[in-house]
């Protein structure tokens, strides 16, 4: 795999926690890389397995559910 | 200009102009004007103008029925202390000097450095009581009831965020973890964590002058002398009221106690020497969050009290123009790119992103604003949203956290139903983040824009019908804390249901005899009692059993069996203050022999003076009875201090009477303490025991013997005592059938589980119903009075309203594709949706919309995609997923 390899993951961040926690390290201007998209949904509990495989099948190469 | 930084304890720096931390309400600047050169530079530079430089303090009159005292209180100054070096030693630092340490936003970015040369400690100690528990260095004689959990809590804490195995090593007099849920915290931490807790005295603290580490002397339990070195010492200090805010009680008209603390009694607990005047969290007395956020209601419950008839007469009504029917038309977006001043324009191309949205599908109108979120651009907005005819608004900003209601707002006012919005968050997860990446960032700005249009495509309008509100409420248990609740209640206007089942009201403190401040506890129930039964607006069923529950909040019914007769009850809110009881032993011979009591025993007998007690030589108690046991791993809170309680007013009864107490913390929490002092100052004999080792109680002949090992002597020593009382646990009622009817959650030990440990302890999971008292956890008359008082005030949130209006996103039901299977039942956690015969013949799933909170757990158990989560189908949720993929 080359250096320049940089996957996409798309995110699922519970509204009340994990988003909130995203926010927060905008506020504390932690710097992480810039090949994650969020998506904010109410709950965890949210998450149809079914969201999960379509972002595989769309060319994600993560998926992070986060809550 | 730069100053130290209050906030991280002066470990790193703040300009003149800052905020103060990162989580601050509001989120604004102030100018420090002791730092400020005074060039006003920064009023000319403010692009938003929200800098008046000249700007002066102003005097404004505030005419109010009443006033609550929430002013907290300060941590104790060791720096005047010899013997802990606070002020020579730089690796000496205070617990909360240690917090800012551990913090993510602190000096250290929450990596554990200490001071002296950054370097990351291997070992740590903590030394409690610092300012507390201490007449002779300082003048605190009280316990400061926090330290112990917080330093766990930063020892657990700072292990987890050391990057090499750190040691950790508690340094006490007695372990003091009697809240809910502490002592599994302490054991976890200990049993598994492996925090280090010595029982010792410090003697001194030496530092190597090389390398400024720490050399601690102690002595240990048995008194010898013990020597170790640490990278680091923290300090955990206490809690005592500054010299301001006793300037300010003056003023006030407060009276405080001799501990400054502000004054107050067992019955009215939130309640100051001064009329309308109320208190809470720690100014009252050291305490943790949970109780202070009920203080802080029951404080509020106070003041609705006395101002309920003034309640809603200085409310103003807010109207919307007619909401327009979008759901026929082609969806028509606008999209609004915020520069937010600098913060994304400073990284992100804006104008860029703002270009590139507008060759979006369905998008008509994009214009880029220095602050989407100011007052002049929501009137703007609103005008764009009428001209255009937008039928979907995107801002790309900051958080629909903070931001989303105020932009709903204005959706309303511009005749849109506010779910027609949508938010894409490029500055706290995008510029800020990434603002060494300015051309990545305005990449990933446009993607997020593109995945918020493409679920603004699809999203509707949603409804938000109203359900009646019945005004009435419900309290279950007629012991101090459910009396107390319907006090509340009835004394700001609302019609109440108590239901006991005894036949008389006062539970168990009818078996009480005094508080430890010494208040007789029958003329305080007695005059509860008077006052609930005289109450117009109370209804007492005694002798009663709840039957039956159904319902949801605002519309509750609930089935009363009182002597075979049902009657069926209509209320808004509930409120279970059941209460507990002591724990009946099977050890120590209780129930072989009469002269082993319990706590309860002890003070009837006490009260009738009987001769069992009053000729009674020697005393022993016994501590922990059933509590802190692997079967009953938590601490019942009460019985530290009614052992101390009652073994003074054995000795004021007879005071040639020995009395050993034999335990395993001394848990007098707060000003609590003050008896533990006079105990051992009248000669009560204190030895600890362990849980391996309990003490051995036998019969000898006529007589008991008490075998106990004790530690300082390090010799088992035998006592014949003519009392042996056992201070029994505190043991949850059978709660399981009340909590199945009205759907609440029990705890692994039986006690109702509250919403949220710190932030809603009166609260239960089920939305219109409260929890009062024991039946949450062991606690005393004051503390369960108080928080019942909060259950009133938090309950009166709902009854105060004519309707409640349920949430847009919330679940709902596709009958025809529903085959009742009840998947979705099994997934919900509040009890919203169920399956039920829908028509004849035919069971399908119903959604309550006001139990509803929009998890979407049922749509994702849903085998036949009949359960869907307004707001967040499927297609919704997919087109974000695909457009974040460059779909």
């Amino acid at each position: 795999m080359s250096a320049e390899y940089e996957p996409t993951i798309i995110a699922f961040c519970c509204n009340w926690c994990a988003y909130g926690a995203a926010d927060l390290a905008g506020v504390s201007r932690m710097q992480y890389p810039p090949n994650i998209r969020v998506i904010r949904l109410m709950c965890s509990g949210r998450v149809d397995p079914n969201f999960i495989l379509k972002a595989f099948q769309l060319g994600a190469d993560g998926v992070l559910v986060s809550g | 200009m730069t100053a130290g930084n209050e906030f991280n304890r002066g470990f790193d720096f703040r300009a003149a102009i800052y905020i103060k931390y990162a989580q601050a309400v509001p989120l604004a600047y102030t100018i420090d004007r002791d730092l400020c050169i005074g060039c006003g530079l920064c009023e000319k530079v403010c692009l938003a103008e929200a800098i008046r430089y000249d700007d002066e303090p102003r005097r404004t009159e505030l005419e109010a029925g009443a006033v609550i005292l929430a002013l907290g209180n300060d941590v104790f100054n060791p720096g005047n202390l010899d013997v802990y070096k606070y002020a020579e030693f730089p690796n000496v630092v205070t617990s909360m000097e240690f917090e800012r340490i551990l913090s993510a936003t602190g000096p250290y970015l929450g990596h554990v450095h200490r001071p002296s040369d950054l370097k990351e400690p291997e070992k740590i100690a903590w030394l409690q009581c610092i300012g507390s528990r201490d007449m002779n260095q300082c003048d605190n004689p009280y316990c400061s009831s926090v330290c112990c959990m917080y330093a766990t809590k930063e020892a657990v804490i700072a292990k987890e965020h050391s990057e090499h195995p750190l040691d950790t090593a508690i340094f006490f007099m007695d372990m003091r973890t009697y809240g809910k849920d502490f002592e599994k915290y302490y054991n976890r931490a200990r049993e598994e964590v492996g925090v280090r807790y010595v029982r010792s005295r410090i003697h001194s603290i030496e530092e190597d002058p090389d390398t400024n580490d720490l050399i601690l002397r102690y002595a240990d339990e048995s008194g010898n002398i013990q020597v170790e070195k640490f990278d680091m010492v923290i300090l955990s200090v206490g809690l005592e009221t500054p010299k301001e805010l006793k300037e300010l009680a003056k003023r006030l008209d407060i009276d405080l106690d001799k501990d400054h603390f502000v004054e107050t009694a067992t019955f009215t607990p939130v309640e100051t020497s001064r009329k309308g005047v109320y208190v809470c969290g720690t100014f009252l007395e050291p305490k943790d969050i949970p109780y202070s956020v009920m203080e802080a209601s029951g404080a509020a419950c106070g003041a609705e009290e006395i101002l309920s008839d003034a309640r809603g007469t200085l409310v103003k009504e807010k109207s919307y123009p007619e909401e327009k029917d979008v759901s026929s038309e082609e969806p028509r977006v606008g999209v609004f790119v915020c520069n937010c001043g600098i913060n994304i324009g400073g990284i992100v191309d804006v104008p860029a992103v703002t270009e590139y949205v507008r060759t979006l599908p369905a998008v008509v109108y994009a214009e880029h604003n220095l602050f989407t979120c100011s007052q002049d651009t929501q009137e703007k907005i609103t005008e764009v949203i009428k001209q255009e005819g937008l039928n979907r608004v995107v801002v790309a900003s900051c958080s629909p956290r903070t931001h989303e209601p105020m932009f709903q707002e204005t959706l309303k006012d511009a005749g849109l139903n506010q779910y027609l919005f949508e938010m894409a968050n490029i500055r706290n997860q995008c510029s800020w983040v990434h603002f060494k990446e300015g051309e990545k960032a305005t990449e990933k700005a446009k993607d997020l824009v593109r995945m918020a249009v493409a679920r603004a495509r699809l999203i509707q309008s949603l409804p938000q019908p109203t359900i009646s509100v019945d005004h009435k409420a419900l309290v279950v248990g007629g012991g101090v804390s459910g009396m107390a609740a319907a006090l509340g209640l009835a004394d700001q206007g609302f019609h109440t249901y108590l239901v006991e089942q005894a036949n008389e009201l006062g539970g168990n403190a009818l078996k009480l005899v005094s508080t430890w401040r010494g208040e007789k506890i029958a003329d305080g129930v007695e005059e509860m009692v008077r006052q609930v039964e005289d109450h117009p607006l109370i209804d007492v069923y005694k002798g009663s059993n709840i039957k039956e529950a159904t319902g949801f909040v605002g519309n509750f019914e609930t089935t009363v069996s009182q002597n075979g007769t049902d009657v069926t009850l209509k209320h808004g809110a509930v409120i279970v203050a059941v209460g507990a009881e002591e724990y009946k032993p099977s050890e120590y011979l209780y129930g072989e022999d009469d002269r082993v009591l319990t706590h309860l025993d002890l003070d009837s007998a006490v009260a009738s003076k009987e001769e069992r007690i009053t000729k009674a030589k020697t005393a022993v108690f016994i501590q922990c009875v059933g509590s802190r046991e692997p079967e009953r791993p938590y601490c019942s809170k009460l019985c530290c201090t009614h052992t101390i309680h009652s073994a003074l007013e054995l000795k004021e009864m007879n005071p040639e009477m020995d009395i050993y107490i034999l335990y395993r913390d001394i848990r007098t929490y707060g000003q609590r303490e003050e008896l533990y002092r006079e105990a051992r100052s009248r000669g009560v004999i204190f030895i600890r025991y362990d849980l391996e080792q309990k003490p051995d109680v036998k019969k000898n002949g006529d007589g008991i013997s008490v075998a106990v090992k004790d530690p300082i002597l390090g010799r088992d020593i035998e006592i014949k005592p003519g009392l042996v009382v056992l201070a029994c646990a505190i043991v949850p009622r059978d709660n399981t059938p009340l909590a199945q009817m009205y759907k609440l959650a029990l705890n692994e030990e039986g006690f109702f589980m509250e919403a949220h440990a710190k932030l809603r302890p009166v609260e239960s999971a089920t939305e219109g119903i409260f929890l009062a008292g024991m039946a949450h956890y062991p606690k005393p008359i004051d503390e369960s009075i108080a928080q019942a008082k909060a259950t009133a005030s938090r309950a009166s949130v709902v009854l105060s309203k004519d309707e409640l209006t349920i949430e847009g996103v919330i679940s709902h039901v596709n009958e025809i594709l529903c085959r009742g299977c009840g998947k979705c039942e099994d997934a919900c956690p509040f009890g919203a949706i169920a399956v039920a015969e829908r028509e004849e013949g035919r069971r399908a799933a119903y959604v309550e919309g006001a139990l509803c909170k929009g998890c979407g757990a049922c749509s994702v158990a849903c085998p036949t995609g009949a359960a869907g989560l307004r707001h967040f189908m499927d297609s919704q949720v997919l087109a974000m997923v695909e457009a974040g993929l460059g779909g």
